[in-house]
């Protein structure tokens, strides 16, 4: 078998794992942080913009027009992103990412509820919601047919047989 | 195909893979305050090519780096050093594939250079990549890895910036999961060396270039369809033979067509963003062949996919191919630039051959077993390792890496109700019936829909 240092085509990364996005279009795991968009129920044009940095475990959750979230501390946007983080990224790699100690048979979200949480980042608002942005901008882009030979490098990922 | 040749060692190849190891591991350190040991990779680096036109710059960029002095050139000529030493391994290999099959390969096209283009982006990129080679891989931060961001984004929208904003849009985001450096228990030495030296390459003006040398007219024959993709972007290529209309010899050619996308569309979803442009690969899920009349095509056998030059031609099923059309093809050399064993992807007709299931699923021919890589099988198609382990037929891709020959399969024949049945990696590429599929198309145009309507709403404001 081949071995990891020595290999051209290491696979590094797992693909995403499919998800509805009509609740959370976009999370990521980026910046130190495990951050995203959550849609509001109420209003169609609002959207929290939320966020858990790694290690520190500091929250953050506004609205995308910088106003800060009634829910307080975990509230449901940020439970609801850590869900969604949890689907796509699976809860392995989102615990390690925070840097999060889960036993079996907890969740991330049950830990992080046992932390207090430090004071909230609200730096992090407008750098997550321009994340989302830069995001939404990966559809206008369009196709090519010109050699792309760089795509070698990245083979499909699938568990070996 | 004579497996027993794909098994005997290659002369120089150890010597020259010890040589980029050992620079490998300079990259994990960074190249800011160098201990000892990577000197000594420096030195292993520089001595490897101090026999070419490349030695007295390697030299001097070695030495710069040692004492940590190295600017931007510097990285440059270590990286263009490493790609040399990996060229020459693409080369031997290449030769020692072509006698295993028995097929006649062209002769390397001259470098023609692109237009130079969007020379301030390119440099930017040299900056971030240049940082890279400083701190190492033990060394990067969130903070390093994201400037990148701001450089892929500005060059993602130019289809002539497309290579190097995809590679690094890939290898930023493998970064980025993996900080801190400092904690990683285990790096992808050889890939991250890879992906650095290849983007510093193409940063330079002009190294991206694929000029289109020719036309190709006559008949098109699809033996099948590999599917490559990261978190960001996804890319099908399409191998065949090519039957001029002018009676000139078959040859193997490529299609491709590759599309950036949001990282939450995957698996049989992505087929959708690629189908409307490329007209082929909806001929591959039909069976037939196409007819091109005057497409652009590079020295390299890419066709440059343009739907106005082709048309859907007589059924043409892909095993006939592999076992009449293929074994008379030849083919076309790697262009100057792009030589490295990771381009190695050589169409393959497989029979008669025994499996073995133990540690690794091998097919053993005349004796002398190869990997089958079923890792490479796309989950966005009907093809399982489980159907590539009880086939009787394999249209394949041979490729390398780390030292040993594998087959990437494309398509195979097995029985399926007591009938020989060709299950193909690529049968959902022009649209499928199949429930899983169907489900994961579903899926993938849903998670569109939601993103425009966010964008939508959003970006308006």
């Amino acid at each position: 078998m081949p071995a990891w240092e020595t290999t051209s085509a290491a696979r590094v990364l797992e693909p995403a794992r499919p998800r509805k996005l009509a609740k959370v279009p976009f999370v990521e795991l980026a910046d130190g942080r495990v951050q995203g968009v959550v849609s509001s129920g109420s209003d169609i044009a609002r959207v929290y913009v939320s966020s858990v940095a790694a290690g520190s475990f500091a929250v953050s959750c506004s609205t995308n027009n910088n106003r800060p979230c009634g829910g307080g501390g975990h509230c449901k946007h940020i439970s609801g992103m850590i869900q969604e983080a949890v689907l796509q990224y699976g809860q392995e790699r989102v615990a390690r990412y925070l840097r999060l100690e889960v036993p079996s048979g907890s969740s991330v979200m049950q830990e992080l509820y046992k932390v207090r949480t430090p004071a909230s980042d609200r730096a992090a608002a407008a750098s997550v919601f321009s994340r989302f942005l830069r995001h939404l901008a990966y559809l206008e882009l369009s196709a090519g047919t010109a050699p792309l030979p760089e795509m070698q490098w990245f083979p499909p990922v699938r568990a070996v047989a | 195909m004579r497996a027993d040749l794909l098994a005997d060692p290659v002369d120089g190849l150890d010597e020259a893979l010890a040589a980029v190891a050992a620079f490998d591991g300079v990259l994990a350190g960074g190249l800011l305050r160098p201990q000892a040991a990577h000197v000594a990779g420096l030195s292993a680096l520089a001595d490897a090519v101090a026999g070419s036109p490349l030695a007295a710059r390697v030299a001097e960029a070695a030495a710069k780096s040692a004492a940590g002095a190295a600017g931007e050139e510097h990285f440059l000529a270590l990286a263009a050093a490493r790609i040399a030493l990996l060229g020459s391994v693409h080369d031997a290999l290449t030769v020692r594939l072509d006698e295993a099959t028995g097929r006649v390969r062209a002769d390397a096209p001259v470098l023609a250079p692109a237009e130079p283009h969007a020379a301030n982006l390119l440099a930017a990129a040299r900056a971030w990549l240049s940082d890279l080679a400083r701190a190492g891989w033990q060394g990067i931060d969130h903070d390093l890895v994201s400037g990148a961001a701001q450089v892929v984004s500005a060059m993602l929208p130019d289809l002539g910036l497309r290579r190097l904003a995809v590679l690094l849009d890939g290898f930023a985001a493998e970064l980025g999961a993996s900080c801190p450096g400092a904690a990683l228990e285990r790096i992808p030495l050889r890939r991250w060396a890879d992906l650095w030296s290849r983007a510093m390459l193409l940063t330079q003006p002009g190294a991206a270039g694929f000029p289109a040398s020719g036309t190709a007219t006559g008949r098109l024959l699809p033996l099948g369809v590999e599917l490559n993709e990261h978190a960001t972007a996804v890319h099908a290529q399409v191998h065949a033979v090519f039957e001029p209309a002018d009676g000139s010899g078959a040859r193997l050619v490529r299609a491709g067509a590759a599309v950036p996308k949001p990282d939450t569309v995957v698996g049989a979803g992505v087929w959708q963003l690629l189908r409307p442009h490329l007209s082929l690969l909806g001929a591959v899920s039909e069976g037939r062949a196409m007819e091109l009349t005057g497409m652009p095509i590079t020295a390299e056998g890419d066709l440059v996919w343009n739907d106005g030059h082709a048309r859907l031609g007589e059924p043409a099923e892909p095993f006939a191919t592999a076992r009449v059309a293929l074994p008379v093809a030849s083919a076309a050399a790697t262009a100057p630039l792009d030589r490295h064993p990771v381009r190695i992807a050589e169409p393959v007709f497989l029979e008669g051959y025994t499996i073995s299931t133990g540690e690794a699923l091998t097919f053993t021919i005349a004796g002398f077993p190869i990997r089958v890589d079923t890792s490479r099988v796309p989950e966005a198609g009907p093809l399982t390792p489980e159907a590539v382990a009880a086939s009787s037929a394999c249209i394949g891709l041979v490729r390398w890496d780390d030292g040993e020959f594998t087959v990437q399969p494309l398509a195979v024949e097995t029985m399926v109700k007591k009938k020989v049945t060709a299950i193909h990696a690529g049968a959902w590429a022009g649209g499928t019936a199949d429930k899983q599929g169907v489900k994961a198309e579903k899926a993938a145009t849903e998670a569109v829909a939601v993103l425009r309507e966010r964008a939508g709403r959003l970006l308006r404001k």
